[in-house]
């Protein structure tokens, strides 16, 4: 007996309609190991100093408890264009030469008061760094700042820890409400 | 072959397809439904139903390797790791663009009814006459009255939560309570009855979205996630899954055969009939006939005319339903992405709870009543409002504590909306098949000519300017216009190639969606429209849907097909 002879016998048995044939779809994308980034286990640290100075622990979670350096991994290997991946990674190393430069020793040694003093410096530089590239058409380049901390506070903000522990967020809201109350001091919701 | 015989052939499983099979099943009819793509169970098959964005490796955005497979899809917004494998490989289906062309297509069971905007809007009276009165195009075959019995039918089924306005120019329907407008919304609203004379509106959107259960349907009202596009486990928007198919199924009268792609309609030239389809198997290659009185192409505007042109190229050169010289002409869209954005003072003790997968809508005023402008037709908006999140600039902020603790509250209340305007029919505008591309089946592939024309560029500089005009009247602050270009395709409403019209000659379809060259084939999704309104498409189709296999079933029982 055919194989479509026999599915069509077992519909007309239970005198239900039936589907042919069973696929995957809405198909799941494989989590990333750290090893697939080019990314090492101390560029993680770095990556998350520079996170916490950032977002850092107060009496909520901060940009190290969510573990932003990984993400920032994963992101940057997978999602930014080589232009993109070289201006980051570059920068990477230019904040440990300026660290050395400056505070003669490493970004991670550094004392936090340090770090947002010299992150603050380059905080202002890539502002700076905005304003001249103005007009600029193609050719825009964007400063390693302003990736480092676009992705800090992306990857803070879509965290299970910083979605629910510094934003407030519930995953089934049941009923909407156009004006729902609020007073100063409310957390944003998560979204 | 007895086995492969059936009453009724539905080619697709989206909106239209959906709908042709729950009729005609629930009709009577032995019903076979068959899908190019793979099969989607309902709830079960959603996998990322209840993911967080954290839950995905690259929080949801799309990676370098995604927009090189899908270099179409990447350029709109539905590209990320949510709906992976739910948009149709642009590898494995290419297409000739002579002209920019963005086609989002799905290529699964339920189709693009598990990945669509929701809006859901009746065309109105004026619409229908539009044509004739202007000289357009031809006039449709069919009225608003003809019409306004089955959007009464669909939506009730299908589940559309709306307010009833009482406007001519936006028909109330069947609908269920419509979701809240915010403080916001409600506030401008009102100014903008009050500066325009009453001659414009801002009205909840009406989505198929419910409020209310169909618990009879196995089906939930809106929880407020925001994550239809994930699947919707509790069945609260319309979708294939969520309503059609289940319908179809109680029936015993459906058999759904996925990965069957329909190469041809068979066409018996003595008889002057369709008698079946052949099917390539997606996975096997394997060629299949399928035999049945009548044929209802639902396969998604430019996939039922491109089955059209492959089918009884020994009569016609172009193939069935080209003998009018209309198949594949006259491609519509809704031209979009011009609109304005302002922010909204005060409102600080308010905010919104849950995610509304809906918003407000400005009906169309332009060209209505005693309204004249220097182009044909019109647009509406669709637009929302909130308070801004952590994304929002806040350039002065120190980094550190001052920053986190900032961004971690809400922001000022924001508003904003985007324009859908009318593209005329136009006969330049067309699809034909190019046969030296081939798909990966090796089958010729689809080439777009499309274009906006001077109506359209005309009509946009309104599309902002009343946009900005409305805001500004509203007393809202740092009123931007904007215009973010439009492709076409890119409202994913493509419509028109074998229009309905009175006239063989100059139309493809009948009034009854009946192709003039082969009675007992209908095509119903958005192919058959003879003119584009401004409002979201999908009702509409749902509706001649389900006119058109009510009148097919009588004409059955009448021995006329």
């Amino acid at each position: 007996m055919e194989r479509r002879d026999l599915l069509k016998m077992i519909a007309a048995a239970t005198s239900t309609g039936f589907v042919c044939r069973f696929a995957s779809a809405y198909d799941i994308r494989p989590p990333v190991e750290l090893k697939d980034t080019g990314f090492s286990n101390a560029d993680v640290a770095l990556l998350n100093e520079v996170g916490e100075t950032i977002i850092p622990r107060t009496n909520t979670p901060g940009a190290k408890d969510a573990n932003v350096g990984a993400a920032m991994a994963v992101i940057v290997a997978d999602c930014y264009t080589d232009t993109q991946k070289s201006i980051f990674k570059a920068g990477m190393k230019a904040l440990n030469g300026r660290s050395q430069t400056e505070y003669k020793t490493e970004f991670t040694a550094m004392s936090s008061e340090n770090k947002l003093a010299l992150l603050t410096e380059l905080d202002a530089e890539a502002k700076q760094h905005i304003n001249e590239q103005k007009g600029k058409g193609e050719d825009k380049q964007p400063h390693y700042f302003t990736l480092f901390k676009q992705l800090v506070l992306f990857t803070f903000f879509t965290s299970e820890k910083g979605a629910n522990e510094v934003l407030r967020h519930v995953s089934i809201p049941g009923k909407y409400d156009g004006e729902y109350p609020y007073k100063k001091g409310d957390r944003a919701w998560y979204r | 072959m007895a086995n492969n015989e059936y009453d009724a052939i539905v080619v697709g499983s989206g909106i239209s397809g959906g709908w042709a099979a729950k009729e005609l099943t629930e009709k009577g009819l032995k019903v076979l439904m068959l899908e190019r793509g793979k099969n989607i169970e309902h709830i079960t098959d959603y996998k990322n139903a209840h993911k967080e964005r954290w839950d995905f490796p690259h929080r949801d955005m799309p990676t370098q390797q995604m927009k090189e497979d899908f270099p179409v899809l990447k350029r709109g917004y539905p590209l990320n790791e949510s709906t992976y494998g739910m948009w149709a490989s642009d590898k494995d289906s290419p297409y000739v663009e002579d002209k920019k062309y963005n086609w989002f297509r799905s290529h699964n069971v339920g189709g693009r009814s598990l990945l669509w905007g929701r809006q859901s809007y009746r065309l109105n009276v004026e619409d229908f006459l539009a044509n004739k009165k202007e000289g357009i195009a031809v006039d449709w075959p069919i009225r608003y009255q003809d019409l306004a019995p089955w959007y009464d039918y669909t939506e009730r089924f299908a589940g559309i939560s709306g307010s009833k306005d009482g406007l001519d120019v936006l028909p109330d329907g069947q609908f269920q309570p419509p979701m809240d407008l915010t403080c916001v919304e409600k506030d401008v609203a009102k100014r903008i009855q009050k500066s325009f004379g009453g001659a414009r509106h801002l009205i909840p959107g009406r989505t198929s979205n419910m409020t209310q259960a169909k618990p009879e349907e196995g089906r939930t009202a809106c929880q407020y996630r925001s994550k239809c596009w994930h699947g919707c486990p509790f069945g609260a928007y319309f979708s294939t899954q969520s309503s059609t198919l289940p319908a179809a199924m109680k029936t015993g009268n459906l058999t759904l055969r996925p990965f069957s792609i329909v190469k041809e309609v068979l066409y018996d030239k003595d008889k002057k009939r369709a008698t079946g389809v052949m099917v390539i198997d997606a996975e096997t290659n394997e060629t299949i006939e399928y035999k049945s009185k009548i044929i209802f192409l639902n396969a998604s505007s430019f996939n039922s005319t491109w089955i059209l042109m492959n089918s009884a190229t020994d009569i016609w050169q172009g193939g069935l339903g080209s003998s009018s010289g209309e198949l594949g002409h006259n491609v519509m869209d809704h031209h979009f992405r011009v609109g304005a954005s302002a922010t909204v003072e005060g409102y600080e003790d308010k905010y919104t709870f849950g995610r509304r997968p809906s918003g407000y809508y400005i009906p169309r005023f332009r060209n209505w009543g005693s309204d004249k402008r220097d182009y044909l037709r019109g647009f509406g908006y669709q637009g929302g409002s909130g308070r801004s999140g952590w994304q929002r600039n806040v350039a002065e902020m120190k980094l550190g504590a001052d920053l986190k603790n900032a961004i971690s509250e809400p922001g000022s209340w924001n508003i904003g909306m985007t324009a859908f305007g009318e593209i005329l029919p136009d006969h330049s505008n067309r699809i034909y098949l190019n046969h030296q591309v081939k798909d990966k089946w090796g089958l010729p592939v689809l080439a777009m000519d499309v274009e906006l024309k001077e109506n359209d560029f005309k009509m946009r500089k309104d599309m902002q300017q009343d946009a900005i005009d409305m805001f500004e009247a509203a007393g809202l602050k740092n009123v931007s216009g904007f215009d973010n270009d439009y492709a076409p395709g890119q409202g994913i409403h493509e419509m028109g190639t074998a229009r309905m019209g009175r006239d063989p000659k100059t139309s493809v379809l009948n009034g009854y969606n009946q192709v003039w060259d082969a009675k007992n084939v209908f095509v119903t999704d958005g192919a058959c429209m003879t003119s584009a309104s401004c409002v979201n498409p999908s009702l509409t189709y749902m509706a001649l849907t389900a006119r058109a296999a009510d009148f097919a079933v009588q004409e059955l029982n009448r021995r006329n097909l």
